[in-house]
This record gives structure tokens, C-alpha cells and sequence, in this order.
């Protein structure tokens, strides 16, 4: 299928086939990261700092190490010395050196041969602690006076007379900004703040590791991207990475969370230590919030031009977004995605990235993306509210479009920001009628999406069906949608195809499930491997018609002959050719490494509708609606999923998520209890429009969809509270008692 | 730990006298077990109540009043229909506690014993001038609900005394309860305040108040002179303005994670205003 | 430590363990009777992602202590599906794509049965307050809950 025939119709794609791995996940089978145990294996549990700020003066564990099971006790002092750069951060992250740099930094681990004796272990350990002066808020740890992280952490990029604490600097934009502003009517600034929030995936980090002295080992792990653990793991321990084999679980949940290592080295330096014994690590809910990596905290300040019809002149930000103690924070992302949505002439962009005595972090669907939003799309809904504008109207007049050029570089090429917006428009929920109390508010989102590394295999059974093999952990329904585009390629039966998710050893290096990528470059890759297959397959037909592979073509699971001029011959099943594979020259097998490119950008625009309850300050979604380009669903199930999951992680964001840190730098809220991710009960259904306009870079059309969907709720809700109650709220979380005091006062304080 | 199963509460408090180390009592156990695993406060010894004849029955008394075993759980006070008809604030109360999952074990006994100030169900039982029924080794003795709970996670039990049931006076016409609360999501979050009213009517005027409130001190504590504002009253929206300006200045709350001192001193007046119509709704017989 | 010999019925089958006093009937499940479709995402009962039967009653067994297993009746996510067939939510979540990553649906399945056997005519609402103690991340709910509701629908029309 060549790739200009990507708005054909499909048999397979766009079709909602049963999951392969539904079945085991219904009914409690399928191994997740805590669901493997092996002979002799030891529990392994993290002694963690209890100070957000600390140089570790002494630990003795002389009393730990006596207890009855207890096999092996680890510190800092049992990794290598002679780590630098990044995989020095990345150890540092691991286990504390010198200096405990945040309230859940581990300092210490344990194996041993039960639970509750790792656990008594732990307790036994002595740590002598000095309490070093700490910061936890970003425009705090922005102060020239405030206290050091960590020294020396600024790059080259650093302003001079910055805090120490600033990481690292970035500023790009393009035309005359002073000009852009004089042609607007109006010009609005405002400063945005909002908290880190957690991925919340609901299974915990978990995994089992066996390490010998000799630097082989193995590892099975819940994460969304195993050559990344081997990669990480090999740098922090220094081992040689083809001797670490990392099996991925089925992973219970990421988003973004599950890119990094956190337990694993740990858990593969206790087995060393304890004469190559398997050992399990199991993180605790709290240790989950305490020391993974949630996402940045941001405080931004945003200045955009208008003209009283509603284009765009001009637009400043500068973000400063703190991604815990060892930089990190997504605030270049956050820059990228601030103004992609809109054609502005002129663009300025500054961002600091910000160390404060938090865990460092990860990436979180989107990264930077709902932060940026929230400012800027926030500020757009004020100047729309202010001229008295239709918000979806100012934004088509604005849209980006295919050969816009994007505020932050890239030509964009087919884009779908401008179907997307109409799409919602024509929505009935954007004329239903509203309430006292009630508000609606629309926003928009982007993100870039990202192809990444790829590596897989395809492989003909003896009985015709097909094996794909691939590297990136199914977290939401990938088997599903790249067992529909290896049926779509071969014309074969979508239940004739497996999907398997292979470990480090088998396939060349793949990126995690990440930046969207896992349908669109698994996709991609396993389409070019499938075609090697079929190329081969049509070789030793034409071999057995004895006419040239030119003259034999491929169709709907046959080899044919291309044409009359070919030959007369019966068209040969892929199950025939498979067969017979033994006498024609052996196994039938594909397979594509590359670095896929051509991710096809993607928009979405959401309407949230709400209601106020003026007297507690509680919000209420009454409604929602996501529209987004999905280039070509080709699970639509999946993709309405992803929509809907992102949707409500925003959500989540918007209203209620946050960490809530104590005067002495410590995480309050490390529980489900207090840190509060929508329930059932909280929502509503939650609309979907799938906009298709083929992304041509692929040979499908597909274009990620699972990062976008949490941008867009973080305005859409504030908008829609504005719009209730003629308060404007710019920081979040807009829990009850901030809305209710922005009630009471006109703002909030921000 | 070691795990204990007596057949009776005699023989509870005789291993809790003669035990060394914390103890700790398991009906529900949906505070005991959280405790278990944060490793806070892990008992020595547990003592599991639910192997006692008759802790998990319900029973209409002789004098028309109720007694609720130790480890009736959220699911059965729900289920039961006459004792939900008579005191629906203090079975909503109970029912508020946690999900699903946490009413098939949750009691009213351990939501009291836990001595948080946020205890959903504690307001109602105090409303509704319940009583528990002590045993120890001297015997047995009724203590008032609202005399338990001494501070955040204290009671006045000593060592040794176990309650063995709640005691609900009888119902009467003209009467009604109800208990509301304000949490930021629509479930599973602790009381940010809470607030349970009964009411007694002559003649749709109101003759007996009880008011309390959760959430917004040190421990649940009766609110006697915003109980007062609603004497001889019938419930008109001054009186109502009147009585929640008095709740939120009878609350004395702290700011934590969960909300700000003045968040709670304002919004306790409105989940009072708010449940006092519903209990003097309910005293109507207006449901 | 010694340790507490438990003998309980799980899915129909008479199970025997040996259960340390502080483990959970969660801990009992996955580590002494192999049973790991129940799944522990909190342990402190803010997740419903162990979500069994207990006696009759919809528990989180992160809750329940292995001890307090003895003599008692257990229904786990592996008792869920007949011989032949799976049980219809499950049929019915594969079906309308109502689970991501799959680690919150035991508990959600476990749950959803236990109401659909009480009360096979729910409302939405009604659904969406049972499942409030069953955190799922990945879905944002939606497909969740209209699976229960169809379940119960197909449910109602063939009794």
C-alpha cells in the first residue's frame, strides 16, 4: 500500500475488534510488575530521608544487619564512585550520597527474607542527620537569597545573577514584538501558577532483579520502556547492557511516570550483594507520591496583543517550572506548545528551569503542555470575554494550518487544528442552554507527539498467522491497534495476528511508550517489516511460477500474478505460501529498525461545562466534550480512551490535585486519601469527537493521540468557572477553598 | 501481633488486663489495618471482637430505643429499614464513611473508637443523644456518646474497656435528623466539616434541638447555643441565616491539607443551614 | 513469629495457609495462595483495586486480615468466569474497550458484579457512587460505566 493512499477505506483499521490481551486482563491473569515471584527470592524496602533537606552524617546499620533473614543492606557507598553527568543525577536520584535532597529520598535499602523483616530492618538502621534550610516553591527558590539546592547545578545557558538555583535558561522567538503589540487593541498580561500533580497511575513501581557478580542479570519490571531501565540501570551500576536482559510486566498505568528508574537499581545492587538472590521491591502508595516523579510545578507569567475583531498580534511568556532536585522540569516543552496553536507574527519565549527539594520530575502526559495551556489559553478566554468574542471563533481566525510556520520553529504540514474547532463548534453541547451558577469554557491544546527510536520483528507461522514483535508495553490497547494495521497489511484476519511485547534481548533498542509513539512508530515499523514479508513471500511465488517478483503482487492474504501478462496462475494464500515454507527456503520473517520521524502534530479542543456552588466553593462538571485530530483512529475505542483518560487527568489537575507541602518541606499528602484523583462519582460521561485528517508522514495516517487530552482541561475549566461566577482563577488546583475565597475577594491571589 | 478471638467481652478484657504492650481492638478494622500498614501505633496485640455473640445484631429494645452491636457493619445499618425510617441522619452519617468496600466492615463502635474529629458518623450518634455500653472488668456502665472522644484520636477508654454496643433512644413523631458534610471530591475523602441536627417539633415548632459538629475543632463537639437560635422556632430563612452565622462562630477549626481555618468556619455554617432544613424537613415528615 | 493456620474457601475450592497475623487477606491471596489478579495499588483501602467478596460483602481485602479468612467464604476475580464462558461484565469490558493498563479491573469487575447482584437495574448514578472507592486512572470512567449499565441491561432482558 503506498503511502498517498492514506484516505482510502480500510477493511481492518478503523474497525473495534476484541483486545488480544483481554481476555487475561479480565480475569485477573496478566502478570503485572508485583505479580511474579521466583525460588529464593528476598523482599527488598527502602529506608527513605525523612528531612526535605539533610547531609547524611552517619548510617550504621550494624543493628539491621544482625536481625534474623536480613541478607543484605545497601548504601550509596555500594555504587560506583566515578558517575557524571547524567547518570550521576540519575544515581544521585537513586540512593543519597552526601545529601538527602528531598522529604522520600532513599538513603538505605534492605533484603531480606519477608516483608515485615526487611521492614523491621529499616528501622533499625541509625541515620545521623544534619537538617539543611530547604525550598519547596518556585518563585521562592527563584530568589537570589533562597537556599541551595544543590551547588554548582546552574549550565552554560544561565543568565549571570540568576539564583543558584536555576538549572538551566532558555529563551527563542521570532518578529518584532514591540511592533506586534502596538497593532493590538488590547493587551492583557497575567501571572499563572499551577502545582505538581502525580501521574497516579494505580499500580506502584514493582520489580524483580537478579544480578551476579559477573554483571549478568535480569530483570522484570512494571515501565514503559525496558531498554530505558537496561540503559539507566547499566550507567548507574556500570554494567555492560547487553548482559542486563529487562522483561517488562504488563504495566499497570504510567503516563509518563514509568520512563525512569527509580527501585530498580537498587533492587539489582541487593541481589549482588545478597550472592545473586532474586529480590523483589514493592513501592507503597506513599512511597509512590513521596519519591517517583511527579511533574513540574510552574509559575508564568503571559502578555498576548489582540485587535478588537480577535487576531493575535503578539505574545510573551516567561515560565519558570521547578522539576525537583536535579532540574528536569518539562520547561522547554511547556515553551514549544505555549502559542503552537495560533499564526502570531511575533512570539517571545523565556523559560528557567528551576531546582527546589522535591523528587525529580518525571515525565507526565504532555509534558509542560497543560501548564502552558492553562496560561495562555486562560488569558485568550479573558481578552474574549473582555471584547465580547465567540472563544471558538477568535480561535479559528487564529488557527495554525497546514504551512503555517509553528511559534516555535517547525513548518507544521497537514494539520487538523481548524476541523477540530469546527467539529466542537457544530457540537450540540456548545448551544445547550445554561443554568444559574453554570459556565462553560472551550480551550485548546497541542503537543508534538515524537516517533523515537524503534525496533520489531514479524515473523510467518508454519500455518500462516503472524507473529509481530515489538518494544513498547501495551498501556492502553497498543496490541490492539498494531495487530489491526499488521492485518491491514498482510489482508489477513485481525485474529490471525499476535502481538508480543519482547524483552531487551530480542529486538534492537526500543524507546519507551512515550510521546504517543507507541501505535504510530510500532505502527509504522512493523508496516515496512510486514512489507519485507510480503516482498519475500512474492519472491518465491514468482520463483515457483517461474515469471519475474515484479509480476507478482500482493492482495487481501494472496500472492497474485500482476496482470495478464503475468501468467494465468491461481493466486496463492498466505498459508500456502507459509506451508511450504520449508522447502522454499526456510522461515518467512521481517524486520524494521529505525528512528521513526513524520509524527503528524496534534490539536485538540475541549468544552467543559460547570456548575458553582457559590456558597461552598465546590465545581461541579456538569459536562465535557474533547474533540481531536486523531490523524486515522485505528482502534477508535482506544482513541475515544485516550481522549476520555486525558481528559480527566486534566480534570483532576484543574480541580482538586495537588502536592501539599508542610512548613518543614515534607509531603503531606503521600495517600490516595488526601491526594484526591477524580472518582467515579465525580464526573460526567465524557464526550468525544474523533476529527480524522491523515497524518501523510505515515502509512496510515496515524498521529499519536494520548498526550494532547490533558492540556485543554486545565483552561476549559477555569474558563468555565470564570464564565459561572465572573471570577478568574490563575492558579491551581481550584479546589473549594480557593474558589471560595476568590469568591469572596474577586481573585485569587495570583 | 498476636491475634486474639475471644467468645466473649469478659474474656476480651481479660486478655487486654493481662496483655503487655499496645492493644487494639478489631470489629471493621478499616482504621486498624491502615494503621498496620503505615507501621503508626502497630498494636502488640489484636483483639478481634467479631467472634462475640451478638455484635453484629441489630435489636429493638423493650423501651422502643435501639442497640446496635460493636460490629454492625455500614452495609447492615443501611439495609435496615425501621432503624433507617427513624434516625436517617445518623445511618447517612455512617453511610458516608468511605466506599463500598469500607461499609461492608466499617462500625459505627470503630468510627468512635478512632477519635478523629472528622468522623462522619459521630455527629449523628451524638445528635441523636446515644449512648455506648462499656465493659470492663468491674462491670458494665452506659456512657454518653459525646463523653468518648477527648481530642484528635484520644478517647477517655482506659485500658480494659471495651464498648460493646450503641444505644439509640426511642423514636418519636415529630422528629428528624440528618447529618451533612463538605468534602472537595463527591466521595472518598475525609469530612472537611460536618454538621449533624435533630430536631423534635410541636406543632411545626421546634422543641428540642441537638446540634454538632465535625471537623472543626479538636474533637466532634456539641454546638448548645446554635441548638439554642432554633428553639421555638419554625425554620424561616432568618432563623436559619441566624443559626449558621452561629455554627461558624462556635467553630474553632485549624487550616491543614484538607482545608483553610476560614474555609471551615464559613462553610460549617452552610452545611448546617443545609442540614437543619433537611432534619426539620424530615421532623415534618416531608422526607 | 508463629504463624496462624487458616483454613478458608476461595472460588468453591477449600484452601489451606499459613498466615503471618499482620498479613492482609490481600497478602494471603497473592503470596500464599498464588492468586495475583487481586491487585494492591494503596493498601489503606483508597483504591478498590483488591476488591473481593468476603462472606457475601464487597471488601477491599487490603482491609481484611489473612486470620480473619478462617472458616470464611472468598470469591476472587479468578472465581469470576464460568468454565465455559467469562462472566457478561467481562465480556462486556472487553467488549466496549472499558479498561487501559487492566490493573484497576478485577477490582472493578469484582465490584460491579457484587452490585449488579443486588440491584440489576441501577442508575448511573448509582453506578458511578458503588465504583467511588474503585480509582481507575487510564479510562476517565466513561466506558466503565457505560458497561455496567449495559451489562445490567442485557442482564434484565435475558432474566
Amino acid at each position: 500500500m503506498a503511502k498517498d493512499d492514506i484516505t482510502k477505506s480500510f477493511k481492518f483499521i478503523g474497525t473495534r475488534p476484541n483486545r488480544p490481551d483481554g481476555f487475561e486482563k479480565v480475569t485477573g491473569r496478566a502478570k503485572y510488575g508485583a505479580d511474579i515471584s521466583a525460588v529464593g527470592m528476598l523482599h527488598g524496602a527502602v529506608l527513605r530521608s525523612p528531612y526535605a533537606h539533610a547531609r547524611i552524617k552517619s548510617i550504621n546499620f550494624e543493628k539491621a544487619a544482625k536481625l534474623d533473614g536480613v541478607k543484605a543492606i545497601i548504601t550509596r557507598d555500594d555504587f560506583p564512585k566515578d558517575r557524571e553527568g547524567e547518570p550521576l543525577k540519575l544515581l544521585e536520584n537513586t540512593i543519597a550520597g552526601e545529601i538527602a535532597y528531598y522529604d522520600g529520598h532513599a538513603i538505605a535499602a534492605v533484603a531480606a527474607t519477608s516483608v515485615f523483616t526487611a521492614k523491621e530492618a529499616l528501622k533499625e538502621i541509625e541515620v545521623e542527620y544534619e537538617v539543611l534550610p530547604h525550598v519547596i516553591d518556585v518563585d521562592e527558590a527563584m530568589k537570589p537569597d533562597a537556599p541551595i539546592v544543590r551547588k554548582n547545578a546552574g549550565d552554560f545557558s544561565v543568565p549571570e545573577g540568576s539564583s543558584p538555583n536555576v538549572a538551566s535558561y532558555i529563551e527563542f522567538g521570532r518578529g518584532d514584538i514591540t511592533n506586534g503589540f502596538d497593532k493590538a487593541d488590547i493587551v492583557k498580561s497575567g501571572l499563572f501558577k499551577t502545582e505538581a500533580a502525580h501521574q497516579g497511575y494505580i499500580e506502584p513501581h514493582a520489580c524483580m532483579a537478579q544480578l551476579d557478580h559477573n554483571g549478568q542479570g535480569e530483570m522484570w519490571v512494571c515501565t514503559q520502556g525496558h531498554w530505558y531501565i537496561r540503559q539507566m540501570c547499566s550507567e548507574v551500576l556500570d554494567l555492560e547492557a547487553s548482559k542486563l536482559c529487562v522483561t517488562p510486566s504488563e504495566i499497570g498505568g504510567g503516563f509518563g511516570g514509568k520512563t525512569t528508574i527509580f527501585i530498580e537499581p537498587l533492587a539489582l545492587a541487593l541481589s549482588k550483594k545478597s550472592g545473586g538472590r532474586p529480590v523483589k521491591i514493592v513501592m507503597s502508595r506513599s512511597e509512590v507520591l513521596r519519591a517517583t516523579g511527579p511533574t513540574a510545578s510552574a509559575s508564568m507569567d503571559v502578555k498576548i496583543g489582540m485587535t478588537k475583531d480577535g487576531y493575535l498580534t503578539a505574545g510573551c511568556v516567561e515560565f519558570r517550572m521547578q522539576g525537583g532536585a536535579f532540574g528536569g522540569s518539562p520547561v522547554s516543552e511547556a515553551l514549544q506548545c505555549a502559542f503552537a496553536s495560533y499564526n502570531m507574527e511575533a512570539v517571545h519565549h523565556i523559560g528557567f528551569d528551576v531546582l527546589a527539594n522535591r523528587p525529580r520530575a518525571a515525565a507526565y502526559r504532555a509534558p509542560g503542555s497543560p501548564m502552558a495551556a492553562f496560561a495562555v489559553e486562560s488569558l485568550i478566554d479573558e481578552m474574549c470575554t473582555d471584547l465580547d468574542l465567540d472563544p471558538i471563533d477568535v480561535r479559528l481566525m487564529n488557527a495554525v494550518a497546514e504551512g503555517s510556520k509553528s511559534s516555535y520553529g517547525p513548518k507544521f504540514k497537514k494539520i487538523g487544528l481548524i476541523e477540530t474547532l469546527e467539529a466542537t463548534k457544530e457540537h450540540p453541547n456548545y448551544s445547550i442552554e445554561l443554568g444559574a451558577n453554570q459556565g462553560r469554557g472551550v480551550a485548546a491544546g497541542y503537543w508534538m507527539n515524537h516517533g523515537g527510536e524503534t525496533s520489531v520483528s514479524v515473523s510467518l507461522a508454519e500455518d500462516g498467522s503472524v507473529n509481530v514483535s515489538v518494544g513498547t508495553p501495551d498501556i492502553g490497547g497498543s496490541r490492539a491497534s498494531i495487530a489491526l494495521m499488521t492485518a491491514e497489511t498482510y489482508g489477513i484476519p485481525y485474529d490471525s495476528v499476535r502481538v508480543n511485547i519482547l524483552e531487551t534481548g530480542a529486538l534492537g533498542f526500543n524507546e519507551p511508550t512515550h510521546g504517543s509513539r507507541a501505535t504510530l512508530a510500532s505502527g509504522k515499523a512493523v508496516y515496512e517489516a510486514a512489507n519485507q514479508t510480503i516482498a519475500e513471500m512474492c519472491r518465491r511465488v514468482a520463483k515457483k511460477w517461474q515469471i519475474d517478483p515484479d509480476a507478482v503482487y500482493w492482495e487481501n492474504g494472496y500472492a497474485k500474478p500482476a496482470g495478464p501478462n503475468a501468467g494465468d496462475f491461481t493466486p496463492i494464500s498466505i498459508k500456502q505460501i507459509a506451508s511450504e515454507m520449508d522447502q522454499t527456503g526456510g522461515p518467512i520473517a521481517g524486520h524494521h529498525e529505525s528512528s521513526i520521524r513524520g509524527v503528524g502534530h496534534s490539536f485538540g479542543v475541549h468544552i467543559a461545562d460547570v456548575e458553582v456552588d457559590p456558597e461552598t466553593g465546590r465545581v461541579t462538571v456538569l459536562r465535557y466534550l474533547v474533540a481531536q485530530d486523531a490523524g486515522r483512529a485505528v482502534h477508535p475505542s482506544y482513541v475515544e480512551g485516550q481522549f476520555q483518560g486525558g481528559a480527566v487527568q486534566g480534570i483532576g489537575w484543574a480541580l482538586n490535585e495537588e502536592y501539599v507541602y508542610g512548613e518543614d518541606g515534607c509531603l503531606q499528602n503521600a495517600a490516595f486519601l488526601d491526594y484526591r484523583i477524580p472518582v467515579a462519582s465525580d464526573l460526567p460521561n465524557i464526550d468525544t469527537i474523533i476529527v480524522e485528517v491523515p497524518n501523510p508522514d505515515h502509512p496510515f495516517g496515524v498521529r499519536g493521540v494520548g498526550e494532547t487530552g490533558i492540556a485543554p482541561p486545565l483552561p476549559a475549566l477555569a474558563n468555565a468557572v470564570a464564565a459561572a461566577t465572573k471570577v478568574r482563577l490563575r492558579s491551581l488546583p481550584m479546589s473549594p477553598t480557593k474558589v471560595l475565597k476568590a469568591l469572596k475577594t474577586g481573585n485569587d491571589g495570583c | 501481633m498476636q491475634y486474639h478471638t475471644p467468645s466473649s467481652f469478659s474474656e476480651a478484657v481479660t486478655i487486654s488486663n493481662s496483655a503487655d504492650g499496645l492493644v487494639k481492638y478489631l470489629a471493621g478494622g478499616t482504621d486498624v489495618l491502615v494503621q498496620l500498614k503505615i507501621g503508626n501505633n502497630s498494636p502488640d496485640h489484636l483483639i478481634d471482637i467479631k467472634k462475640i455473640p451478638g455484635v453484629k445484631e441489630i435489636a429493638l429494645r423493650e423501651d422502643g430505643g435501639w442497640t446496635i452491636g460493636a460490629a454492625v457493619s455500614g452495609v447492615q445499618l443501611t439495609n435496615h429499614k425501621k432503624l433507617s425510617r427513624e434516625w436517617p441522619g445518623l445511618v447517612e452519617g455512617m453511610e458516608l464513611v468511605g466506599s463500598a468496600q469500607i461499609q461492608s466492615r466499617a462500625t459505627l463502635v470503630g468510627n468512635l473508637c478512632n477519635g478523629s474529629p472528622a468522623a462522619d458518623s459521630v455527629p449523628g450518634m451524638i445528635a441523636a443523644g446515644a449512648t455506648v455500653s462499656v465493659v470492663s472488668s468491674s462491670g458494665t456502665t452506659e456512657v454518653l456518646v459525646e463523653d468518648i472522644p477527648v481530642g484528635p484520636g484520644l478517647t477517655n477508654l482506659g485500658t480494659g474497656e471495651i464498648i460493646t454496643a450503641v444505644n439509640l433512644p426511642k423514636r418519636n413523631k415529630h422528629e428528624g435528623d440528618a447529618y451533612l458534610r463538605f468534602i472537595p471530591r463527591t466521595e472518598m475523602d475525609i469530612a472537611v466539616v460536618g454538621c449533624a441536627v435533630n430536631l423534635s417539633l410541636e406543632n411545626e415548632v421546634i422543641r428540642s434541638a441537638k446540634v454538632v459538629l465535625g471537623a472543626v475543632g479538636p474533637k466532634v463537639e456539641v454546638a448548645t447555643p446554635a441548638a439554642e437560635c432554633l428553639l421555638g422556632e419554625n425554620l424561616d430563612e432568618n432563623i436559619l441565616s441566624i443559626f449558621s452565622d452561629k455554627c461558624s462562630e462556635l467553630a474553632k477549626p485549624i487550616s491543614d491539607k484538607r482545608g483553610s481555618e476560614e474555609f471551615r468556619k464559613e462553610v460549617i455554617g452552610v452545611i448546617a443551614k443545609r442540614a437543619a432544613k433537611k432534619a426539620y424537613d424530615r421532623a415534618l415528615g416531608n422526607k | 513469629m508463629n504463624k496462624i493456620h487458616v483454613k478458608t474457601n476461595i472460588n468453591g475450592d477449600q484452601v489451606e495457609f499459613l498466615a503471618d497475623s499482620r498479613e492482609t487477606l490481600l497478602d494471603c491471596l497473592r503470596d500464599h495462595v498464588g492468586l495475583t489478579g487481586s491487585k494492591e495499588g494503596c493498601g489503606t483501602g483508597d483504591c478498590g483495586a483488591c476488591s473481593c467478596i468476603f462472606d457475601g460483602e464487597l471488601v477491599s481485602s487490603c482491609l481484611v486480615l489473612g486470620v480473619e479468612a478462617e472458616g470464611k467464604s472468598i470469591e476472587t476475580i479468578e472465581g469470576m468466569a464460568g468454565q465455559e464462558d467469562l462472566h457478561p461484565l467481562q465480556k462486556k469490558f472487553i467488549e466496549m474497550a472499558a479498561l487501559q493498563c487492566g490493573f484497576c479491573t478485577p477490582g472493578i469487575l469484582v465490584a460491579a458484579k457484587a452490585l449488579l447482584e443486588k440491584n440489576n437495574n441501577p442508575t448511573e448514578t448509582e453506578v458511578r457512587y458503588w465504583l467511588a472507592g474503585n480509582l481507575c486512572r487510564c479510562t476517565g470512567y466513561d466506558k466503565i460505566i457505560k458497561a455496567v449499565m449495559e451489562t445490567a441491561k442485557d442482564i434484565r432482558e435475558t432474566a
